[in-house]
């Protein structure tokens, strides 16, 4: 059994916390097939990932995550998913996905991920054996498990759902491996995200004024 | 083998057999309340083992030594179970015995026999819970074992009272996410090995989905009544199991009697609470469709299976 090369203090337990909130957080994203669900957890995680900036703010001694943290707070935890379940809320049948690979399947899938994520961040954790890069691996399997809810998901609130669980593990592991990027950069990218769903809305109603449903499998001509 | 442990083992046994059917009562008691009907109190299950037991013996034609065991072979399970588990004090008779993984397969050792009574009654209903209750408990089984590795790895045993005495003596290892995922995998197993919702609905007799009552269709008068006993005994031990494995708060580890009486009083109010919560959160709950359990199983092995990952690579 290894030892932790920093003592434990509180500061590293709540970072411990935090980060297994966000994991769970996405593996319950793709354990629900309800689309409101989703986006609460959503909302959850977004949480669970300001407050891992707040706690490395304090560790680190740098104020600007501070700020950092307030925006993507705001932005993840509530205005993110309120913009999603007003347009879940719009249509009762597009709550319910048909994910292409079976509940099970996914979820057994997640767990070789995950563990995929560990094996991968071993040699980082090695480099510093601190709370934060022991931390990576949790956002290196978010990632890979928004990317498997963006595969096998066909319903495009869904799509956004898992775009945003992508969109959070990065952010996750640019807070935990660099301590944040800067204002200016994290600025920037919160606010394509914003217009990313925005779009992402409008499309979807249009998608179901024309087809009456957000099923992406019906978008398979091209048209002039 | 001491006779303090003997003594503690005896006191753990009598506390789960006399205690059981009142927490079974308890739970109908608590259900009632909440959906508005008066209920039949909570020593309605003590009557009915009484009433059980006063009925002649009925066997089905042609049922075999499967049939006549099974009852029994639950209850003794169940007793043995009791006794090894450190309930209210770590000083148990069996000592190096009490084994997780022993413990769990004495629990499963009662859930075949009762599959294969089942089977023994060659009537529809006996062989489809039969059928289903196997891929419950086969699906539920690798959750277990990942659950109990997560637990393990970390003292270096699957020793019960090493676990429980680790959870006491350091009470930060139970708020690791390591423990806490644990807790909600074996939470959801517990649930599916004891037959509640939302994977068995455990009010009824006469639903096409049932799962343990389907198996036990058959049974009549004292065989009922054992059947009925080894399954309150079996919800007993386990969410007993669950409430030492991660609030392990209370639990006597000394031999001291005073230690010892304050630990059984803990570990009754633990059963009454969690059973309480467990029946009010039923009255909430859909039973989920059988084909959905899976989904519902391979979701708590992936919680175990991070649970094990946390506590190998985050230690």
């Amino acid at each position: 059994m290894t030892t932790m090369s920093t003592p434990a203090n509180g500061a590293s337990e709540l970072l411990d916390l935090a980060a297994g909130v966000f994991l769970l957080a996405a593996v319950a994203i793709l354990w629900l097939r309800d689309v409101a669900a989703q986006t609460r957890l959503l909302a959850v995680q977004g949480s669970a990932l300001a407050a891992m900036a707040v706690v490395l703010g304090a560790e680190q001694a740098h104020p600007e995550l501070y700020a950092v943290a307030a925006g993507v707070g705001l932005l993840r935890a509530v205005v993110l998913p309120a913009l999603l379940r007003r347009a879940v809320n719009a249509r009762a049948a597009d709550r319910e996905t048909r994910p292409l690979l079976n509940v099970g399947a996914s979820l057994l899938t997640a767990a070789a991920l995950v563990l995929l994520a560990y094996a991968v961040a071993q040699p980082l954790v090695r480099l510093e054996a601190t709370a934060a890069a022991r931390a990576l691996s949790v956002g290196l399997s978010v990632v890979l498990i928004g990317l498997l809810v963006l595969v096998t998901r066909r319903n495009a609130l869904a799509q956004v759902v898992g775009f945003l669980l992508l969109d959070n593990g990065i952010t996750a592991i640019a807070f935990l491996a660099a301590a944040g990027v800067p204002l200016l950069v994290e600025l920037g990218v919160s606010f394509d995200l914003l217009l990313v769903v925005l779009v992402l809305r409008v499309l979807t109603t249009r998608m179901r004024a024309v087809f009456g449903s957000a099923d992406l499998d019906d978008l398979r001509e091209l048209r002039d | 083998m001491t006779t303090s442990s003997v003594v503690i083992s005896a006191l753990q046994v009598t506390l789960v057999l006399a205690g059981a059917p009142l927490l079974t009562g308890l739970m109908r008691q608590v259900r009632a309340r909440l959906e508005g009907r008066a209920g039949g109190g909570v020593l309605q299950p003590w009557r009915d083992v009484r009433k059980l037991l006063r009925k002649a013996r009925l066997d089905p034609e042609g049922t075999g030594p499967a049939f006549r065991t099974a009852p029994l072979i639950g209850v003794a399970a169940a007793i043995m179970a009791a006794a090894a588990i450190p309930l209210a004090a770590t000083g148990t008779a069996l000592g190096s015995g009490a084994d997780l993984i022993a413990v769990i397969g004495l629990l499963t050792l009662a859930s075949a026999m009762l599959a294969l009574a089942g089977l023994d009654t060659a009537t529809a209903f006996g062989g489809m819970g039969a059928s289903r209750e196997m891929t419950i408990t086969a699906l539920a089984e690798p959750t277990i074992l990942m659950a109990v590795f997560a637990l393990s790895t970390r003292i270096g045993s699957t020793d019960l009272p090493a676990i429980v005495t680790a959870g006491i003596t350091d009470g930060a290892r139970l708020a690791s996410p390591a423990s806490l995922l644990a807790a909600v995998a074996l939470a959801v197993v517990v649930l599916a090995e004891t037959g509640r919702l939302p994977v068995d609905n455990p009010a009824t007799h006469l639903e096409l989905t049932m799962v343990h009552e389907a198996m036990v269709l058959e049974y009549s008068g004292p065989d009922l009544a054992l059947v009925e006993l080894g399954a309150s005994m079996r919800l007993a031990v386990l969410l007993g199991l669950w409430a030492s494995l991660f609030a392990p708060w209370g639990i006597a580890t000394t031999a001291g009697a005073a230690a010892v009486v304050l630990g059984a009083g803990v570990f009754a109010a633990k059963l009454a609470l969690l059973g309480a919560a467990l029946a009010a959160g039923e009255v909430f709950t859909a039973k989920l469709r059988l084909f959905r359990v899976p989904e519902l199983l391979a979701g708590s092995f992936l919680l175990a299976v991070l649970a094990v990952t946390a506590s190998f690579f985050l230690n």
